[in-house]
């Protein structure tokens, strides 16, 4: 079982590469999560760009969904919504829509900020654009607020209710994703 | 309830090392978010018919300190608008100190230039020789509406429900250094 993770903060100390991180370290055994690193490659999405020749980073990303059994977000929060750079690479991957590599996936959303509330509209807003895209989206969030404070040495969530939330939510993920196989099986 | 004749004497100074005033409101309906302003500044008058108590907490001493944009929405025009209304201030001339050490005032709690006449409730304990002077204690607690004092910010979060909660409870910890008199 292969999650893939994608993080909406392309920085390299960013909150939510440590939340996929978290993530990784709470999922059931025989599934394993990879991080897509290359967000910031894509070109702003051009229909002009698109088609049979699409740019390299392009196809990468689409040939990674694919591959994968579940898609797994963490989204920081720019102005009260997601970051452009995930919102660009999404945007890519729903192309073509009808036979994009997103369709029927399981997906999920996670997400942290430095202040109270956890990216909570940027996961709803997330949560939306992969529904609209036509992925199999998980009705959960998991807002981690105060991010600089929440991870612990080892990486893991300090606060045991959220840590269990994690890990009912990749779960359920995982789940999904296994009850997506036996459907096509 | 009676109140005690005697309950204490003279001007006291709150000890700002071990006093404080701490604030707690619930975001996101399910979780409590709590800091404290740090530099607080009050007296308790028991000079004359009645017990007089005032006080002032500075706004830029609470204790969210990062990240800096949390800091700066909080004392914006959003929230405290430190900039035009750096202090808290309240006053009450009738600090009732029960014998069951129970203590309840009416006063006026002025937040970002508006006043509104609040209610709170607490513990006292009486005055008690110690190594650094004569001291007693004091701890109130009131519920207040922070958007009646204009501190309005709100969101509507994405599967119902508010953000922040309007109620927000303060909480003061007063330790009463006696001044000496002169």
């Amino acid at each position: 079982m292969r999650v893939l993770g994608l993080s909406g903060s392309l920085r390299r100390a960013s909150h939510n590469r440590a939340l996929l991180r978290a993530a990784a370290a709470v999922l059931p055994p025989g599934a394993e999560l990879e991080v897509w690193d290359r967000l910031a490659e894509l070109p702003a999405y051009d229909e002009d760009l698109d088609g049979a020749f699409a740019p390299e980073p392009v196809a990468a990303l689409r040939d990674a969904i694919a591959q994968a059994d579940a898609v797994l977000i963490a989204t920081p929060e720019y102005n009260a919504s997601l970051p452009g750079a995930l919102k660009n690479a999404l945007d890519w991957a729903s192309r073509p829509y009808a036979t994009n590599p997103l369709r029927g996936k399981p997906a999920a959303v996670i997400g942290a900020s430095t202040g109270l509330f956890g990216a909570v509209w940027a996961q709803a807003e997330a949560r939306k654009v992969l529904t609209t895209i036509g992925a199999d989206v998980l009705d959960a969030e998991l807002p981690v607020g105060q991010a600089d404070a929440a991870f612990d040495a080892h990486g893991a969530l300090r606060d045991p209710e959220l840590a269990a939330a994690l890990a009912a939510l990749v779960g359920a993920l995982i789940a999904s994703s296994h009850a997506a196989l036996a459907e096509a099986a | 309830m009676t109140t005690a004749t005697q309950p204490l004497a003279g001007t006291y100074t709150a000890d700002p090392i071990h006093s404080s005033f701490a604030f707690a409101v619930r975001y996101m309906g399910v979780s409590t978010f709590r800091g404290t302003l740090d530099d607080v500044a009050a007296t308790v008058d028991a000079d004359g018919d009645g017990i007089a108590l005032e006080g002032v907490a500075q706004v830029a001493s609470i204790s969210i300190r990062t990240p800096q944009q949390f800091r700066d929405h909080v004392l914006s025009a959003d929230f405290f608008d430190a900039a035009n209304h750096p202090a808290i201030g309240f006053r009450a001339a009738d600090l009732e100190l029960a014998e069951d050490g129970s203590a309840s005032v009416e006063g006026e709690l002025t937040i970002r230039g508006v006043t509104h006449p609040v209610h709170a409730e607490g513990t006292w304990a009486p005055e008690a020789e110690t190594l650094s002077g004569r001291r007693a204690h004091l701890a109130l607690t009131a519920t207040i509406d922070r958007t009646a004092y204009g501190l309005d910010w709100n969101a509507d979060l994405p599967a119902g429900g508010k953000a922040l909660a309007d109620d927000v409870t303060l909480t003061v910890e007063l330790a009463l250094v006696a001044r000496e008199q002169e």
